[in-house]
Order: C-alpha cells, then structure tokens, then sequence
C-alpha cells in the first residue's frame, strides 16, 4: 500500500474529492445531495489520505485535538443554528418563520438558514468518519 | 404496452441486484463479501436515479461504496476474514 504511483495518483486526486464533498455540503439546498453525503465524501478524502500514507500523516493532518473541536462545535452549531427561530418567538429551527430573507428560488443563496445548518452538519459528519476510522485502526495495535 | 429500453435496463439492474446479493450470501471470503457489496452499492445508486430520486442516489454512493466498504475493510484487519 505504500508505493510511489499510488501515492502520486492519490496527491492528484484527494484535493477535488475534497473539494467536491465541500460543494456538495454548501449546494445542499438547491441540488441533490446535503451535508451527510458531504460530510461522508469530505471524511472519506481524509481516510484515504491517512490509508495510502500511513496512519501517522494522517493523524499529523488531524490531529485528535481538532477533531473533537470540529465535532462538537459543529453539533453546537447546529443548536444555534436552531435557537434563532426561539430567539425570534417561533418554533425551533423555524427558517421563513423567523423572518429570514429566503431569495430567489432556485438560486444558491435560496435557502435562509440551510446552508448554514448543513455546514455544521457536514463539518460533524467528517470528524466522525475520521474519528471511527482512527479509532478502528487504533485497536488493531 | 410495449416493453421500452428503459425497462430493459431496469430489468438488467435488478438482475444484478439479485445476484449480487445472493452472491454476498454465498461467498466464504468475507473480504470478498465486501467488495461485492460494492457493486451491490453502485447498482442500487444507479436504481435509485431511475427512481428520479438523485439525492439517495448520491447518498448511496458515498455511504454505501466509501464508508461501508472501508470500514469493513478496516475491521478485517482486527478479526478473521473466513466465515
């Protein structure tokens, strides 16, 4: 697993899956998709980068520092997210209700709270991934 | 009504629908199992867009192909691939 092809091939591809898992999260509102499948493609990218490289470099990427900050800021988020339609005297997670301006259909920014929420949302579906994977590889040693 | 090509081809996915299942039934290697239920994953996402549904479609392709298919891998390295 740990020749030279694999790993050049791997330098030229992991960056668009990334990329592209983080398009799906911010498009979720408007196009198939949203932020777990994101989240999945963005968490995958890390887990194959830590696969072909060695789990240390992955670990050296992620360190488990940030990724117990990412997950739990990113439920918080969430949270926060939802405490805008209380503070506004509507229901939880309340999007039009809470008088936020909802733009064009159709368009990117159509969404009012959404893309916000999917962010946090993905950014806590990736540290999981990569919190499993690291736990899983972990208990072999 | 006459059968179209659409049909053919939904038929062709559910055929290998099925035989990739049984075959993740039959199979000993369990390494194997796995990656057959890759190609179970990549068949059923290609169903589900013919269900006008792309948001599963995508949600199966990432969740069923990468992350099951990985982690699975990955517990093999931990417990015996026979059955």
């Amino acid at each position: 697993m740990r020749d030279f092809i694999l790993k050049r091939a791997a330098a030229l591809i992991l960056p668009f899956i990334f990329v592209y898992g983080i398009y799906v999260i911010l498009h979720g509102a408007v196009s198939p998709g949203g932020s777990f499948a994101g989240g999945i493609i963005v968490g995958l990218s890390f887990v194959a980068f830590a696969t072909i490289y060695g789990i240390e470099k992955g670990k050296a990427k992620l360190p488990e520092q940030v990724l117990v900050w990412t997950e739990s800021y990113g439920t918080l988020w969430y949270g926060l997210m939802g405490m805008v339609g209380l503070g506004r005297g509507v229901p939880f997670l309340a999007n039009k209700l809470a008088g936020v301006d909802l733009g064009t259909p159709g368009t990117l920014a159509s969404g009012g709270l959404i893309p916000l929420i999917g962010l946090g949302v993905g950014i806590r579906v990736a540290s999981t991934i990569v919190t499993l994977f690291f736990t899983m590889m972990e208990e072999e040693s | 009504m006459p059968y179209t090509a659409l049909d053919y081809w939904n038929l062709v996915l559910l055929l290998i629908l099925v035989a990739t299942a049984l075959a993740m039934y039959f199979i000993k290697d369990l390494l194997h199992a796995v990656i057959v239920f890759g190609a179970y994953s990549v068949t059923m996402a290609l169903v589900w867009l013919q269900m006008n549904s792309p948001d599963l479609a995508i949600t199966e392709a990432a969740a069923g192909i990468g992350m099951t298919v990985l982690m699975m891998a990955v517990i093999f390295r931990t417990t015996r691939r026979e059955e």
